[in-house]
């Protein structure tokens, strides 16, 4: 692959005085260790939250989707704007392990386990509400075109909601695969350290016998770069088809060609937002301070300002357009958005996804991670409101008059989605404990190249201008 | 240092020189009286103007014809009164009007409420062209199913007059199209190596910086570039050609449309925005060129820094202003058509069209023994990036095309019927050029690496770029009347001339290397 030799300018990836045993011990730590006081309260608080949305779930199955606040005119609000936002959320892990792969961001190496773990963990979120949105959830298999007794009765291809079913299921498969292959090494290494017999049979199932021959690791990254390749139009797709639900439709305010790419890059900038949130929460609690560093947290802080500005791009294009257009329901559907009953809604989006990301400009700012913590969380709240200004807003107000109404959402939709955020800390609390959250063989392998002890090492041994002994290739 | 050798210096004058002979013979051979376009028309037509249903195209009436019989074949219902609209419409100018006419029997009905901004649409043509109409109305009663009696109507000498000087209108366009086409294609090229040179600067790209030189080399051609097409948009705003017909006060009088855009399509407010717009580029471009420069002779960063900066500035100019540049001189070509995705889409096709050209010179200067640091490497990573911006492109175009043709609404889709039906060889040929073969070539890694397959495969990307462009301006200028003829072989001939010329002359005037970059070295060393 690329050379051993690294522009002096580039800041180490890897700080403090850090051998390949160090990575070793501080990666497999929190899963060696026992969880702590702090683990379990907050296990407790998402498991409760995760009943609870089991009960409201159970609740709309056995009674039916009237106990939730949509009505004849917003057939869909919270649950789709829910499905959009965890869909979303699961993108930058993809974007991390694949985007940054084809890229060659070293950078990805310490984020991109978890990355790609959130994404698991959300695409489940995002793929209960297509099936409890379902009015007759028990006939959801239908949507499948398998050969059946009613004369083979096939399913209608046309429907973005079935090219959704296909998106994310492959999504889901791919993501699954990719990630574990990737954690192959990683499980083996946690296998050969295991003490009890127990962890030695539990780590030594999952890591499928790797042993880490040439020829294995050869083939691993083959694949990892072949998987990288065919996630990443992946990515772009699935969150395309996603779009199309609302694209291919004539609804004024749906019916806009940019929503494909803007939605990927709305998914791109969630998904980061929510990358940041959790990481700068995990390199505290299990002190990787040392692998996920400040530099790391600005990168992230610089996607999310990239996308920021494409989303607020996107949207002036969509207002400009509206007007051009002539068309008056588009026009109106805009009016609505800024200055109607949800004018709140608009303004709330437009301040956390145009306004909220462009401070990322100042070094100061993106460097804080206080300050990166907060501005992820608001994006992250800005693009559900994104996801719900576009639903709701395009619905309560179209064509006929007539059939303007409201949208209040009830108990059972705010359980649903509170119960799906349960889950899905319930599931990343049990894998921060039981998987390396850091992929130890990939940062193992630009240890020599960007670690802060190597730079040092290179610094003061050699010449940085005639390097010739750095470059093996 | 690079030297011009003389050969190809001699080659871009002649690409030059036969440019403008094709040029001049186009504008030479461009009827000048409406007399002339009868007589073109009488000869195309085999006497006929009934017959061939007055506006499919002028090459291939039969079975365009037999098309629209199809059309009509499969409407259930129509209603008398917008079918009779959606003649009178067949005069409009753009090629979103043009189709109009046989396309929409169904769907116009749900746009005629007066109320209806579609009905505007319908209503513009129809005032525009109200004898025709007229004309039609009568006609259109009890030529419901029977596309032939709609033709009648056609047949009346009035609907002819109208029919021929529209033919003579687009005639006219025609040399003026061939020249835009291919004027602002090339300055885009250099704006797309401009745009990837900043992202390169700002990425920190540890494998690209033995390239600088070469990307700032294509970029010099921004200059002169913007110039001509500048000009050629202060022509248009002169009324010296009519490639955009909202710059015609007579048109925009009788436009509703048109009319309420007004405040944002008119001469002046446009000429200010391309002024901002190529302003923002030369400046970036210029300033960042002097910054590369200082850096090679610099004992510190700063000169480095500053261009990393001003690339982050430019950037953030770009995204704007380029969408904005795509509906002002690409999108307004159709005033009555528009697609939020646009910007990003014409974005994407000059983009590669840019990283393909930045392949082919550096493939060149490598031939030629320049560029010694360039390895196999660096094409390998060039040769991706038009890979993968190829499939970008193709995203682009497919989201666009398909989410109009799914809703199929009227407004919008009939920008897409125009071109399949007249420009389906270009329209889907493009697909096959721009996406289907580079993804067959360019998907082996050791492909990527012969510079053959390069060439081949960028020397097909170009040209279906420049198709790509084409399909966006030709239909709503010259319509039906298209020709890929000494107009336009002519005027890409002459664009290339000049854009060699000038590119290659920049390659002379300072080392191909840029020497204190402080990512130079993991440049040089690059291996993949």
């Amino acid at each position: 692959m690329s050379s051993h030799y690294e522009a002096p300018i580039r800041k180490p990836l890897i700080i403090g005085d850090k051998n390949y045993h160090d990575v070793t011990v501080d990666v497999a730590r929190p899963v060696e260790g026992r969880a702590n006081k702090h683990w379990w309260i907050a296990f407790t608080i998402a498991l409760i939250a995760f009943l609870w949305g089991v009960a409201c779930v159970s609740y709309t199955v056995g009674t039916g989707i009237g106990t939730w606040g949509s009505n004849k005119t917003v057939g869909w609000a919270w649950d789709i704007t829910n499905f959009v936002w965890w869909v979303g959320i699961g993108h930058a892990g993809t974007l991390i392990s694949a985007v940054l792969l084809l890229f060659r961001q070293k950078w990805r190496m310490a984020i991109n386990r978890s990355a790609e773990a959130m994404t698991i963990f959300s695409v489940i979120q995002a793929a209960m509400f297509p099936v409890f949105h379902m009015g007759r959830p028990w006939l959801a298999y239908w949507v499948m075109p398998i050969p059946n007794q009613f004369g083979s009765l096939w399913v209608n291809f046309n429907s973005p909601l079935l090219w959704d079913v296909f998106a994310i299921s492959t999504y889901l498969s791919v993501s699954l695969v990719f990630w574990w292959t990737g954690l192959l090494p990683d499980f083996a290494m946690l296998r050969d350290r295991a003490v009890t017999p127990f962890t030695k049979r539990v780590y030594s199932i999952v890591s499928f016998g790797w042993s880490g021959r040439a020829k294995d690791w050869q083939r691993f990254e083959e694949v990892s770069l072949v998987l990288a390749g065919l996630a990443t139009p992946l990515v772009l797709s699935v969150h395309t088809i996603v779009s199309f639900d609302f694209a291919t439709s004539v609804i004024p305010g749906w019916h806009t060609t940019i929503l494909p790419p803007y939605f990927v890059a709305g998914a791109i900038f969630s998904g980061f937002a929510m990358v940041n949130t959790l990481l700068i929460i995990m390199r505290k609690v299990s002190n990787l301070e040392a692998y996920i560093t400040v530099q790391h947290i600005e990168l992230m802080n610089i996607v999310i300002m990239i996308t920021g500005s494409i989303v607020g791009t996107a949207y002036i294009t969509e207002l400009f357009i509206a007007w051009y257009s002539g068309v008056e329901y588009e026009q109106y559907a805009f009016i609505n958005r800024a200055t109607g009953p949800y004018w709140w809604a608009y303004l709330l989006m437009m301040t956390c996804n145009v306004v909220s990301p462009q401070v990322m400009w100042f070094k100061k700012i993106r460097t804080s991670i206080m300050v990166s913590f907060i501005i992820s969380i608001v994006v992250n709240i800005g693009m559900w409101f994104e996801r719900f200004v576009i639903i709701v807003t395009s619905l309560h107000r179209d064509y006929l008059p007539s059939s303007w109404t409201m949208f209040q959402p009830t108990f059972v939709d705010a359980g649903f989605f509170i119960g799906t955020i349960g889950f899905f800390f319930v599931l990343f609390l049990l894998y921060s404990r039981s998987f390396p959250v850091i992929a130890q063989a990939e940062v193992k392998s630009i240890m020599k190249t960007s670690s802060e002890t190597y730079k040092k090492l290179r610094d003061n041994g050699h010449d940085n201008h005639s390097h010739s002994e750095h470059n093996h290739h | 240092m690079y030297t011009f050798s003389n050969s190809l210096r001699t080659f871009a004058f002649i690409l030059m020189a036969v440019g403008i002979l094709g040029i001049g013979y186009s504008f030479f051979t461009a009827p000048t009286s409406l007399e002339e376009v009868e007589q073109i028309l009488a000869a195309e037509h085999h006497g006929g103007h009934g017959e061939a249903g007055a506006h499919e195209a002028a090459g291939a009436e039969h079975h365009e014809a037999e098309a629209a019989h199809a059309e009509h074949a499969d409407v259930p219902a129509v209603v008398e009164h917008s079918a009779a609209e959606a003649e009178g419409t067949h005069e409009g100018h753009d090629s979103v009007n043009a189709v109009a006419t046989h396309a929409e029997h169904d769907t116009v009905a749900t746009s005629h409420d007066a109320a209806s901004p579609t009905g505007d649409a319908q209503e513009a043509g129809h005032d525009e062209h109200s004898e025709l109409a007229h004309a039609a109305d009568k006609a259109a009663i009890d030529a419901v199913h029977d596309a032939h009696k709609g033709h009648d109507a056609h047949a009346e000498h009035d609907a002819h007059k109208e029919h021929a000087e529209h033919v003579f209108k687009q005639l006219q366009n025609k040399p003026w199209a061939a020249l835009y086409v291919a004027a602002i294609f090339f300055m885009l090229i250099s704006l797309g190596v401009l745009a990837f040179y900043a992202i390169q600067n700002v990425a920190q790209a540890g494998w690209s910086p033995v390239l600088f030189r070469v990307m700032e080399g294509i970029t010099s051609y921004l200059l002169p570039g913007s110039i001509v097409v500048f000009v050629l948009l202060v022509l248009g705003v002169l009324q010296f050609h009519h490639l955009f017909i909202w710059m015609d006060p007579a048109v925009v009088a009788e436009d509703h449309l048109i009319k309420a855009k007004s405040g944002y399509l008119n001469g002046t407010f446009t000429l200010i925005r391309a002024v901002i717009f190529f302003g923002g580029w030369i400046l970036y471009r210029q300033y960042s060129r002097k910054q590369s420069l200082a850096q090679d002779e610099a004992t510190d960063n700063l000169a480095y820094k500053k261009s990393f900066k001003a690339a982050a500035g430019f950037l953030a100019f770009f995204i704007v202003t380029e969408s904005i540049m795509s509906w002002d001189w690409i999108m307004s070509v159709d005033p009555h058509w528009y697609s939020t995705l646009f910007g990003w889409y014409v974005f994407a096709s000059f983009f590669v069209s840019g990283i393909t050209t930045i392949a082919l010179v550096t493939l060149y200067l490598k031939s030629k023994g320049y560029l010694e640091y360039v390895n196999t490497s660096h094409i390998h990573d060039l040769a991706k990036f038009m890979f993968g911006i190829s499939v970008f492109w193709t995203y682009l175009w497919f989201s666009q095309f398909m989410l109009m043709w799914y809703a199929d609404m009227p407004e919008e889709v009939v920008y897409f019927k125009m071109r399949i039906d007249n420009y389906n060889l270009p329209f889907f040929g493009m697909v096959v050029m721009n996406f289907v073969f580079p993804i067959l070539i360019l998907v082996n890694t050791d492909f990527k690496r012969l510079s053959w397959i390069v060439v081949m495969a960028g020397i097909v990307i170009l040209c279906g770029h420049y198709v790509d462009f084409f399909n966006m301006i030709m239909p709503a200028t010259v319509g039906d009347q298209w020709f890929i003829g000494a107009g336009e072989i002519g005027s890409v001939l002459f664009f290339f001339g000049l854009f060699i010329f000038v590119v290659f002359t920049a390659l002379t005037k300072v080392p191909l290397l840029a020497k204190r970059n402080p990512l130079i070295e993991e440049s040089k060393h690059f291996h993949y």
